[in-house]
């Protein structure tokens, strides 16, 4: 490929628009079909069509696999555009039909569609309740581009928007369209993006640098990972605007070691933009405008998601936080003016260049525009990838795309902002999820993990792990963080233990407080917010632990007891069989668990075909 | 001998640039499953360092270990969403099964556990990643079957 200039970018862009295939096959990539057998459906597809034309052709079709689709508890996904035909749960089996019947013979199979709760088939994903409240704009190419290949990306509209910056904007003007956008940076602190980057393209030094932060380490938390798997050239986009607002020369995305897939797909990515001079020298020939990007590898540390601790990492050192005293727009990188962004942010930018702050800012609510991403998971029926307008309340995030709680089960807390965040009951549920009203009821924002807990949930037990996540996580630098996590851990593992005393409570209090006040960084600050959460929202639980020694959620092991239901009970002896405690007696075909020597380890439960044998808390 | 040209020629990709410390490290420890001693030294000799920086930077990234990993690596998620639905539960029957707790090696080498924090596969949490491949919705006697089976296999070959 030859490097293109303007003029040549925008002949190819309509080309590759022009020519993009009208009938596309796309598999899902995403993890979640990934891991549920995806790769051996698209083989299967191709399989099925002869593999005329090598890979990636189902003869006449055009067969990708592409990035997470969204919905990820019907995968392995098959869509099929342009119709939007949707299969779910596809084997390999499943391809021989699918390529026949719908690629072939232009028939819908009725039984390979999505069923509804009330089991109505649905056969479009676009009518489907989980993406009919949807809006794209950061995950706009996720699942419909192949993540390997830029001219796909570039038939989807792809870099215009760099193309547009770079001839028709100075880099003020992009600074101010940003600002205009009211763009909040999507990382979690949901500072001005455009604010950042005035400060970083005023202050005084000799280089500047754009750097992406894709060290996702919340748990529960895969948006950065779905968008560098699945549309790494969006990042890359964001990134080549971002530079040249700022003026920067060199940029790198920093990315979670557990991502291996992600560093393949950027590298990938990057080696396919340099060569078509997208990034590089002069780039799109314009003189003087240079920008390299390199990909790096986190080492395996949470706490590298802090900008100063990425920024250390970085620079090959120990990935300890630095006094947030000067911000990294200023003396970031080298000590030098650097523009750190989430890899949300930097995709969402493109889409302002291309249609206008307005367009943008006309999204989502009153301090919160835009849309946002989140990760959808745990007990709500639909678990997966979506992306709402700022400002839709949880309800309607949780019933309304998420089909509400799995099983029937009654909804109990909605924990958002990861180990940072905290967990929001039932009254909160009206909420309207934006920066400011979540930080407000106590808890945050962050990346956007939105984890749906029920009634099966312990609220105690949750506080606890996250607790002894950050401990493990702590970079242990300064002491309120590492001693304040230490401690309360310690006394989070007597209360689930059932030796909870009544001054743990205050002592707990004081120890949060504290490490709010006096961390050194984002992180340690906010370590104690899971706690401070729960104890607001459900204090009635950690009394029950310590008052009563009971554990209401039938959760915290020491608190619980497993139970026979002798209704249920057929006397089978699978149980006997599994228990290594050997703490179950038969006498005159009754079988009982002697609660003392039970070691609570759930074998029973786990083998009776029954279901006769149930954890219940609040057992005396 | 051969090992220390191999580090060397590892390292030597990097060049002088202290920055690309962990990067060379993340090289060595994919090649060795470890951080080999003599790594130390070569790297604080070419990048130009303090070997305690070296070191400092082994211990701290939690991707890095001094001590020799298995051929296999079992990584449970302990996610938010997989604790949820009974990760602990999952992860201490894998404790059981191979004798080792989480962080461990086995004593004959062939097993890592390790406790990762999310892999994005949360809706077929609990999962366990045995190798390269994911199991969701694991249970106890899935994943008791799962390892009895995986060495069954390699011992038949």
């Amino acid at each position: 490929m030859t490097r293109l200039h303007l003029k040549d970018f925008w002949r190819y862009s309509k080309q590759q628009m022009e020519k993009r295939n009208e009938q596309r096959v796309l598999v899902c990539g995403g993890p979640g079909c990934l891991a549920r057998g995806s790769q051996a459906v698209y083989e299967a597809l191709l399989d099925a069509s002869g593999r005329v034309g090598g890979t990636g052709t189902v003869v006449e079709h055009a067969a990708h696999m592409v990035g997470c689709h969204g919905l990820c508890d019907q995968g392995p996904l098959v869509i099929i555009e342009p119709q939007g035909t949707f299969y779910t749960h596809v084997n390999p089996e499943m391809a021989p039909r699918i390529y026949h019947e719908t690629l072939r013979g232009g028939r819908v199979v009725e039984d390979f569609l999505y069923s509804s709760g009330t089991g109505r088939r649905i056969a479009r994903y676009a009518d489907i309740p989980f993406y009919q409240r949807q809006q794209k704009i950061a995950l706009r190419n996720v699942g419909a581009v192949d993540p390997e290949d830029i001219n796909d990306y570039v038939a989807l509209g792809g870099y215009r928007a760099a193309a547009k910056a770079l001839e028709d904007l100075s880099p003020e003007d992009v600074i101010g369209w940003v600002k205009d956008s009211q763009l909040r940076g999507r990382g979690g602190a949901g500072f001005p993006t455009g604010r950042k980057w005035e400060v970083c393209a005023q202050a005084p030094g000799e280089n500047r640098y754009v750097i992406a932060n894709g060290d996702e380490g919340d748990p529960g938390a895969f948006m950065d990972r779905t968008i560098m798997e699945g549309d790494p050239h969006s990042l890359l986009e964001g990134m080549i605007i971002g530079a040249y607002a700022v003026g920067a020369s060199e940029g790198f995305i920093y990315v979670r070691e557990e991502y291996p897939l992600a560093v393949e797909r950027l590298k990938g990515a990057i080696g396919q933009a340099e060569s078509l001079g997208l990034l590089g020298d002069d780039i799109l020939g314009i003189p003087g405008f240079c920008f390299n990007l390199s990909v790096r590898r986190g080492g395996g540390a949470f706490v590298c998601g802090e900008a100063t601790a990425l920024i250390n990492s970085l620079e090959g050192r120990l990935g300890e936080p630095r006094g947030s005293y000067v911000v990294p727009a200023v003396r970031g990188y080298n000590q030098q003016p650097t523009a750190l962004n989430n890899v949300e942010t930097f995709c969402v930018v493109p889409e302002i260049i291309n249609k206008g702050p307005a367009w943008f800012a006309a999204i989502g609510s009153e301090a919160s525009r835009g849309t946002k991403t989140f990760s959808l998971v745990g007990r709500a029926v639909h678990i997966g990838l979506i992306e709402v307008p700022m400002g839709m309340s949880l309800r309607e995030i949780i019933y309304d795309v998420g089909g509400g709680i799995e099983d029937g089960r009654t909804f109990k807390a909605v924990q958002t902002g990861g180990p940072s965040g905290g967990c929001l009951s039932a009254e909160y549920l009206d909420l309207p999820v934006d920066f400011d009203a979540l930080e407000e009821a106590g808890s945050m924002m962050g990346s956007g993990g939105l984890i749906v807990m029920d009634e099966t949930t312990c609220m105690v037990d949750v506080a606890r792990y996250f607790l002894a996540f950050l401990r493990d996580e702590s970079c242990g630098q300064c002491v309120p963080c590492r001693e304040g996590l230490f401690q309360l851990t310690a006394i989070f593992d007597r209360i689930v233990s059932g030796e909870g005393q009544e001054s743990d409570l205050a002592a707990v209090e004081e120890l949060a407080v504290a490490m709010q006040e006096g961390s050194l960084c984002g992180l340690g600050q906010s370590a104690s917010n899971p706690v401070l959460s729960t104890l607001r929202h459900f204090r009635g639980e950690y009394t029950a632990h310590i008052r009563e020694k009971c554990c209401p959620a039938g959760v915290c092991r020491a608190l619980t007891a497993y139970v026979i239901d002798v209704e249920k009970c057929r006397a089978c002896g699978r149980c006997l069989e599994v228990c290594p405690a050997q703490c179950i007696a038969v006498s005159q075909g009754v079988y009982t668990i002697d609660r003392e020597a039970c070691t609570r380890c759930g074998a029973c439960s786990a083998a009776c075909p029954f279901a006769a044998i149930s954890r219940e808390g609040c057992v005396q | 001998m051969k090992e220390l040209t191999e580090l060397r020629s590892i390292v030597d990709k990097y060049g002088e640039n202290p920055e690309y410390i962990l990067e060379a490290l993340h090289d060595i420890q994919s090649r060795y499953r470890h951080v080999p001693e003599p790594a130390l030294d070569i790297i604080a000799e070419r990048m130009k360092v303090k070997k305690s920086r070296v070191f400092s930077l082994v211990s701290f990234y939690k991707a890095l270990s001094f001590e020799p990993q298995g051929e296999k690596n079992i990584r449970v998620c302990m996610g938010t969403a997989c604790h949820l639905k009974g990760a602990s539960q999952v992860k201490e029957e894998i404790e059981a099964v191979l004798d080792v707790a989480a962080g461990e090696t086995t004593a004959d080498g062939r097993y890592s556990l390790h406790e990762v924090n999310c892999v994005g596969a949360c809706s077929m949490a609990p999962v366990v990643i045995i190798g390269d491949s994911y199991e969701g919705q694991a249970t106890r006697d899935r994943v008791r079957t799962l390892l009895d089976n995986d060495g069954s296999e390699e011992e038949s070959r």
